[in-house]
């Protein structure tokens, strides 16, 4: 008993909680807009991905809503960016295409992070055969040209939301592992990763709770990226109809069909295309924001 | 320097067969197995009994091993499977479309490079000049444009709008080959294609390079009295050359899938557009297990060989550095 209580006493991993949550984050976001350019692109990231979210207070229009009357009609008040074959209106199938984004984006990163995450620190922490395995298994998927495995798994299973979610996110953990199992195997040596075990503390409760927090910025700034990469993959798939498949919008697949009806009317590619392009560009300057703001010796010179 | 070219290639070894088993998993993974595929497309065999010949053909209803140790076997034997849609071997195809994708490959890199290297030079000897914020941020542009999205631009822009280059293709088929038509055919692909490369590459070259002007021997050739140029372009390039070709290694093998999109928005006929039609069109799962297995052999293979040379040429590796990623 009295060994728990001294481990309680030296807060090994929490440090002394003088400072509140609030506090913290300003902190933080004084240190992350020091950066202007990652300070207005979370900005503008937030704002693209509210306007997703909230799409139905946004715009008075429904994706699906067609009128035939009004095809191919040019950007004007009414539709800022045009309306398509059908007469639907391009700005609100943009923002609802925006919400597949963001979902297909989170989920495969939370696939990603959380598996790469904990294949990476038992891994880096037990070392041994479970590491050996793990390290050849990562080589491997990792020799695979990414995209070519991508797109022969897609076109195997079908396309559909759930597969796309499934996919990117069973094909890009291998990455968080090895970052996680690198930072683990040089934290582990150090004195409080020690203290803790010399402790007695379950390699459970060392991995969790004393070693994982540490971890925290690199795996932060992996995901920032990993979610750009995710993007980018759902929009080439849907593109080529092996992700998302219409009639939900996405902005992959309204670029299927801008290939054929640009030439009429431009502004079907313009949306969409612009939208990946701003949200991938917002996220990469994020990413690099956070890593500057977060770890000092991540920073890039 | 043996011992680790031996280890190294012993490391290679269950990465290989790794790699092979993920694979024929995956083929595995279609609904009803590989076999499912193939009656759907040729609609030839309708009832269940046609249907477990055709399996028994081939070879699909043996036990998961044993299918598994013939495909391995085969591929031993340089046997990659051949095309359901016309039994065209899988190394075949990638004959025929290969020369296209290195052709286009090629330019890309040759391009980028000449793009990439005076920038991230210029901006690392000028750091936090006007300069380099606007060269690194033109990287991060590089870096997140969606390149099928570009080339639809380039092609309303260039093909539409202002029609002066060819849009689809490798050249004019109607009329015999010549080189103004093939450089033709060239521009837009290779410049499109070599946008990521010039993001990523100006951003690596740029922070090797400030790395490389801290060492010491940088130090040793200004206290020499040596002019900052000849530092610069003499000293400090030359050693940021190493890294770079590691790199080039590296984008070679990322470089034949991610070509494949822009392939396909410019009706290019090398292997990714192949690949895209196996899988969209087609529906040819030989052809895309076969050419995914080749390549990533070949990526393998690849990064064994910059490794081993790297070795020979930079002794410093023989000492176990560069070795943290065992």
């Amino acid at each position: 008993m009295s060994s728990v209580q001294v481990a309680r006493g030296l807060t090994l991993a929490d440090g002394p909680v003088t400072k509140t949550w609030m506090s913290r984050l300003r902190g933080f976001w004084r240190r992350f807009a020091r950066n202007r350019i990652a300070a207005f692109a979370a900005i503008l990231l937030t704002v693209i991905y509210l306007a997703a979210i909230f799409a139905p207070f946004v715009t008075p229009y429904t994706p699906e809503k067609q009128n035939l009357l009004e095809r191919f009609s040019a950007p004007s008040l009414r539709h800022p960016f045009g309306t398509d074959q059908f007469g639907r209106d391009s700005y609100t199938r943009a923002l609802y295409g925006g919400r597949v984004s963001l979902a297909v984006g989170v989920a495969s990163v939370a696939i990603s992070l959380i598996l790469g995450t904990l294949l990476g620190l038992e891994a880096g922490f037990t070392g041994g055969w479970p590491d050996i395995i793990l390290m050849r298994f990562t080589d491997a998927v990792m020799a695979f040209p990414t995209l070519f495995l991508i797109v022969a798994i897609s076109a195997l299973v079908g396309p559909s939301l759930f597969n796309v979610i499934a996919i990117i996110g069973l094909t890009t953990w291998p990455v968080v592992a090895r970052l996680v199992r690198g930072e683990v195997l040089s934290l582990k040596e150090r004195d409080f990763a020690l203290a803790a075990r010399v402790l007695g503390f379950s390699p459970r409760r060392v991995m969790l709770r004393h070693l994982l927090p540490n971890t925290s910025a690199p795996i932060i700034v992996a995901g920032t990226l990993q979610l750009a990469f995710a993007v980018l993959t759902e929009a080439t798939l849907s593109f080529l109809g092996l992700g998302v498949r219409p009639p939900t919008p996405s902005w992959g697949n309204m670029l299927t069909v801008a290939q054929k009806d640009m030439f009429v009317a431009p502004w079907v590619a313009v949306a969409p295309g612009g939208l990946i392009f701003l949200t991938v560009l917002c996220l990469n300057f994020i990413g690099d924001g956070l890593r500057d703001s977060l770890d000092p010796h991540l920073r890039e010179r | 320097m043996l011992p680790y070219i031996a280890r190294r290639l012993v490391q290679a070894v269950p990465v290989i067969l790794l790699l092979t088993m993920i694979s024929f998993g995956i083929m595995h993974l279609a609904p009803g197995g590989p076999g499912a595929f193939y009656s759907q497309d040729l609609s030839s065999p309708r009832t269940p009994e046609e249907l477990a010949r055709m399996r028994h053909l081939y070879g699909l209803d043996r036990p998961m091993p044993v299918q598994y140790i013939s495909w391995l076997s085969n591929l031993a034997h340089g046997d990659f499977g051949s095309s359901y849609r016309n039994g065209e071997p899988v190394l075949a195809v990638l004959g025929r479309t290969g020369p296209a994708t290195f052709l286009l490959m090629g330019c890309s890199m040759l391009l980028a490079l000449a793009v990439s290297i005076p920038i991230g030079v210029l901006s690392a000897v000028r750091r936090y000049s006007v300069f380099d914020y606007l060269a690194t941020s033109l990287a991060f542009f590089g870096i997140s444009i969606p390149t099928f999205w570009i080339g639809l631009m380039a092609i309303l822009v260039f093909g539409v709008v202002w029609p002066i280059l060819p849009t689809t293709g490798i050249q004019n088929p109607t009329e015999p080959f010549s080189l103004t038509d093939r450089l033709r055919h060239l521009v837009m692909p290779v410049c499109i294609q070599a946008l990521p490369l010039i993001g990523s590459w100006t951003r690596f070259i740029r922070s090797t390079m400030l790395e490389i002007m801290e060492e010491d021997y940088v130090r040793t050739a200004r206290a020499k009295g040596l002019s900052e140029r000849a530092v610069t372009y003499i000293h400090a390039l030359r050693n940021a050359l190493g890294p770079m070709v590691t790199l080039l290694g590296i984008t070679v093998a990322y470089m034949v899938s991610s070509t494949a999109v822009v392939e396909y928005i410019f009706a290019w006929p090398g292997i990714g557009q192949k690949y895209i039609f196996a899988a969209i069109q087609d529906r040819d799962y030989p052809i895309l297990l076969g050419t995914l297995v080749l390549v990533s052999l070949l990526t393998i293979i690849g990064s064994l060989l910059a490794d081993i040379a790297y070795a020979i040429v930079d002794p410093r590796i023989k000492m176990g550095q560069g070795e943290n990623a065992r």
